[in-house]
């Protein structure tokens, strides 16, 4: 083969992209390997490909992408989190002549993949996940606008979290941190694969994420429940608009800030470069206007969920919903007025800098607002300290320190002190583990009934929350310490053997958090195990307050055999109030979606577009980039996309429902 | 379509009966897609308004543009909008004929300015003011090729829709990709006003 | 299918569309076109910041009569969810043209105060 042809068939591919020479990764391959042959050959004993391509992968439910974000994102966060405890181990022990076991170009690896995974492929796609499962039937409606768009949405984001497992093993990831800023991630300092690897995967989950964006805001203004208007719907539906509208407004600052980026690398053009007429603090200064945003993306799903906890679990209406309403979507169009803050130390000046400080202590107060109306909503109310309740109370203590701590940073003069030291890493983790993860860990425990039939083991998830909760301040208070003595972030090791005591301490931390994230593994196995004591048959495992609580657990597929009129906010607490009683006879057909394969085929072609276009492999590109588009196109000429079931169906469904003790509980 | 929420004897109902459809949302979801890309259209702008000067001792808006050119590509854009909105108005009244006879010279409008716009961009590397010369370049055609992206893709989904018209004539859902298609060529001639103003005329004033 | 007869009850998408609408929308295009181009071309006025404004006045008057004579833009279309999606998104596009264009000024001013913008121009 010529070498021109060998060029156009396979890039900068070869043999050496496979690092033979690094024994963590290649101990890491081995156990991936082994424990996937593992898992592949259980499925095959266990017949499961057959439901799990068509039940699964080609199911347009939200329902079913819900948890299959879920899933993913738990699976995520085990690298994310096995990322942490390498830099912990690393800095705890990398003082003076220890040079630890990490060299500088893997441990930049290291953190920049920890912050885009748990940013992308954790956070995001867990928020979603909740956002896809929970909406649709808050609001009384069979599926979210676009149940295509939703599948494919999925896939796409599930191809870019594969590009950076891929980068493990063949090649290598992005150096630069997780926001991969230029001159360092330009074509002369990055010439290599790693930061193509973070441009195509988060170029294909951006399109994911955007498209699932306008799918949820379309959602909730077009599908209610006849009688739900606006300000009766429930506050997780609220924060899940606003969480969308600014997803819809934000990622496509990302998208063509990261595209610019590209085009420097394959193009050459000069936007971020360091002559030619380029900026390099362009860069940073377009990503931020996307990256805060991206942070109340993270942060406004969660204070949905410990709204729907606080009250369900107080036995009491949401105190203040108005103002809970109000102060969502002034934190959603004040969180675009703030994006300096994070890049104070720049160099534009005070009056730039006086301005985003002032907003950005300004947006403080809507948050503040809301802890006030979580704590009376608790005030005289029948408190049950379930699970979900233990987090939202640890979220509360734990949140709102990090918010404080936000809030002095925000002052730029202490900002020139401690921007990007390790106060600033323990702030933003104070409020995203305090927040966005504690938010999820209550939520999987509130509404894991819902979704499969049974409870969540409480003692184990008692368990795995103490760990979280004492491992997460055994970490981070430390930090913030260091922070404040000015020990600066990413840095793979250390002279000073007086600060060592502080990163021993907080690796204990993170010692104690893989508890908390075993205690959880354990708890799932542990309901598996026990579902048939935990089992619950009423729908209403908490005597919660919204629509989602009518359905049976699982619902049916299509959700609501008849369509709930709302009369009020609280809708499921007002009809059980009420004596509401579904009809159990008239059913009528009911018009649903067909599974397809076309989303899943349209995802893996960009992604292995992606792959060919990371290694510079042109002709498979070009061919790629054909046919995903191709393909797509060839969608379109599918007329045939519904199907109805049988009102006899329907009616069977919800008689055996009824069987097993429906009517008592409402 | 007002659903009962009290029933004869005025209690309330609290099921429907079945007939519930929920809205439509195809027009509003494409109408946000459009909003998202205005927004990523910002960020060139925005990049165009940082770099549109960093001409890197290299030729500027002044030495290259040719406004004539320009002129033409602005009237070609205008006037397939308006021939779209004769296709619009051709599908109101249900003539199959009419919404393919007008789709068709819009795709013709359509090439005639991507065929002038490649030359122009083809004539600026032939001078060597290609975008890799300077970030004014690099703006410049990233800025205004992304348009022409747009108005390529516009363009295949503008053929595609006449073969599912041509094939299946004009049902429900191939209205609702007419009026989608719409939307997005009347946007792109929105965003050329931008970019006539901002890149090319006032890239001319010194 | 039962749910054809629906919507011939109202227009598809809620407006109806007419030749005299897209021959105004065509007409206040041509004019709002050739003004700024007779204006740069010409060199009609003798400030290139007030030709400059000027131009771009045109422009956001332009823009607005094709998001109503041409995308048939109002309150009512999709119960005023669109122009409400259309005017934060205009906000936010002001914002960041105008955020970014403040901030990198300022920027440029504090890092490279030895240079002037014709300096700057010209450096390679």
């Amino acid at each position: 083969m010529s070498p021109e042809l060998s060029q156009l068939i396979f890039g900068r591919l070869s043999l050496e992209a496979i690092p033979y020479h690094e024994p963590i990764l290649v101990a890491t391959f081995a156990m991936v390997a082994l424990g996937g042959l593992v898992v592949l050959a259980l499925m095959t004993k266990f017949k499961v490909w057959g439901p799990l391509w068509r039940d699964w992968i080609c199911s347009i439910d939200h329902k079913k992408i819900g948890i299959m974000y879920i899933v993913m994102g738990l699976i995520m966060l085990l690298r994310g989190f096995a990322d942490a405890v390498m830099m912990r181990a690393q800095q705890a022990i990398a003082f003076g002549d220890n040079a630890g076991f990490l060299p500088p170009h893997h441990y930049d690896q290291v953190f920049t993949a920890h912050g885009v995974i748990m940013i992308f492929f954790v956070a995001m796609p867990l928020v979603t996940g909740f956002m896809n499962y929970v909406v649709p039937l808050q609001i009384g409606a069979r599926d979210v606008a676009f149940p295509f768009l939703n599948n494919f949405s999925f896939w796409m984001t599930a191809g870019g979290a594969g590009l950076v497992m891929v980068s493990l093993f063949i090649g290598e990831f992005a150096k630069t941190g997780w926001l991969a800023y230029p001159p360092l991630s330009g074509l002369l300092q990055s010439p290599d694969v790693g930061v193509d690897y973070y441009l195509w995967s988060l170029q294909i989950a951006g399109i994911g994420t955007t498209l699932s964006g306008i799918n949820l805001i379309a959602t909730i203004i077009k599908m209610r429940a006849p009688g739900m208007t606006m300000m009766k719907m429930p506050v997780f539906t609220w924060t899940s608009l606003c969480t969308n509208v600014l997803i819809v407004a934000s990622f496509p600052v990302l998208a063509a800030t990261l595209a610019l980026l590209t085009a420097d690398r394959y193009l050459g053009t000069n936007f971020f470069t360091n002559d030619m007429g380029g900026n390099p603090m362009l860069y940073v200064n377009l990503i931020w206007i996307w990256g805060h945003p991206e942070v109340y993306i993270l942060v406004l799903p969660v204070f949905g969920i410990f709204s729907e906890v606080v009250s369900t679990f107080s036995g009491k209406k949401l105190f203040g919903y108005a103002s809970m309403v109000y102060a969502t979507v002034v934190i959603t169009i004040l969180s675009y007025l703030v994006w300096l803050h994070h890049f104070f130390t720049m160099g534009s000046g005070a009056s730039v800098n006086s301005f985003f400080g002032i907003t950005t202590m300004i947006i403080s107060i809507p948050t503040g607002a809301k802890i006030f109306n979580w704590l009376f909503t608790m005030y005289r109310g029948r408190i049950k300290f379930e699970v979900p309740m233990l987090w939202t109370v640890g979220f509360i203590i734990t949140f709102a320190v990090g918010g404080m701590t936000g809030v002095l940073l925000a002052v730029p003069a202490a900002d020139f002190v401690l921007h990007n030291s390790l106060f600033l890493i323990a702030h933003f983790h104070n409020v995203i583990i305090g927040g966005v993860v504690f938010g999820l860990f209550a939520g999987i425990n509130f509404w894991f009934p819902k979704a499969f039939g049974y409870r969540l083991d409480a003692f184990w998830g008692k368990v795995s929350f103490w760990c979280w909760f004492i491992g997460f301040w055994v970490a981070f208070t430390p930090l913030y310490v260091l922070g404040l003595m000015g020990v600066t972030r990413r840095m793979n090791h250390f002279d000073d053997p007086s600060l060592q005591i502080w990163f021993q301490i907080a690796a204990l931390g993170a010692g104690i958090v893989a508890l908390g994230i075993g205690a959880f593994g354990v708890q799932l196995l542990v309901s598996y195990l026990r579902r048939d004591q935990l089992r619950d048959t009423t729908g209403d495992v908490w005597g919660a307050r919204t629509l989602e609580w009518s359905t049976s657990s699982p619902p049916p597929d299509y959700n609501f055999a008849f369509t709930p009129i709302v009369h009020d906010n609280d809708a499921w607490t007002d009809m059980k109030q009420r004596g509401a009683k579904q009809p159990m006879t008239g059913f009528k057909a009911i018009h649903m979606p067909k599974n397809t394969a076309a989303g899943f085929i349209i995802a893996m072609l960009a992604t292995g577009t992606g792959f060919a276009l990371i290694w510079h492999m042109w002709l498979f590109a070009g061919l790629g980039f054909v046919a995903t588009i191709a393909s797509a196109i060839f969608h379109t000429f599918n007329y045939d996309r519904d199907y109805y079931i049988p009102a006899d169906e329907v009616a069977r469904t919800e008689h055996a429902r009824d069987g097993n003790s429906l009517a008592s509980a409402a | 379509m007002a659903i009962a929420s009290t029933n004869a004897n005025g209690a309330p109902v609290f099921y429907d009966n079945g007939d519930h459809h929920p809205q439509q949302g195809t027009l509003l979801g494409f109408w946000l897609y459009l909003m998202s890309d205005c927004l990523m259209f910002a960020v060139l702008f925005a990049v165009y308004a940082v770099l549109g000067r960093s001409y890197a001792a290299g030729p500027s808006g002044a030495d290259l543009f040719d406004l004539p050119i320009v002129a033409t590509n602005t009237a070609l854009l205008l006037l397939s909008s308006i021939t779209y909105g004769f296709a619009m108005i051709a599908m109101q009244k249900n003539s199959k004929a009419g919404v393919l006879g007008w789709l068709a010279i819009t795709g013709l409008f359509g090439l005639g300015f991507l065929s002038l716009e490649l030359t122009e961009f083809a004539h600026l590397i032939h001078e060597g003011a290609g975008p890799w010369r300077s970030g004014f370049l690099s703006a410049f055609f990233t800025l205004v090729g992304t348009h022409g992206l747009h108005v390529t893709f516009g363009s295949i989904w503008l053929v595609t829709l006449m073969f599912q018209v041509g094939k299946l004539g004009l049902t429900h859902e191939n209205k609702r990709r007419l009026m989608c298609l719409s939307m997005f060529w009347h946007f792109l001639d929105l965003v050329w006003i931008g970019v006539f103003t901002f890149v090319y005329l006032m890239g001319v004033l010194p | 299918m039962s749910h054809d007869h629906h919507d011939n009850h109202h227009e598809e998408g809620g407006y109806h569309a007419t030749y005299k609408g897209y021959l105004i929308g065509f007409i206040l295009s041509v004019v709002l076109t050739a003004i700024p181009f007779w204006l740069v071309m010409g060199k009609v006025l003798p400030s290139p910041r007030v030709t400059a404004f000027v131009i771009l006045g045109f422009a956001a008057v332009q823009m607005i009569v094709h998001m109503v004579y041409f995308l048939h833009l109002n309150a009512k279309v999709e119960g005023g969810w669109s122009l409400l999606a259309m005017v934060f998104t205009t906000a936010l596009v002001v914002i960041m043209l105008s955020g970014s264009i403040w901030v990198l000024y300022h920027l440029n001013t504090n890092m490279m105060p030895s240079m002037d913008p014709q300096t700057m121009r010209n450096m390679p």
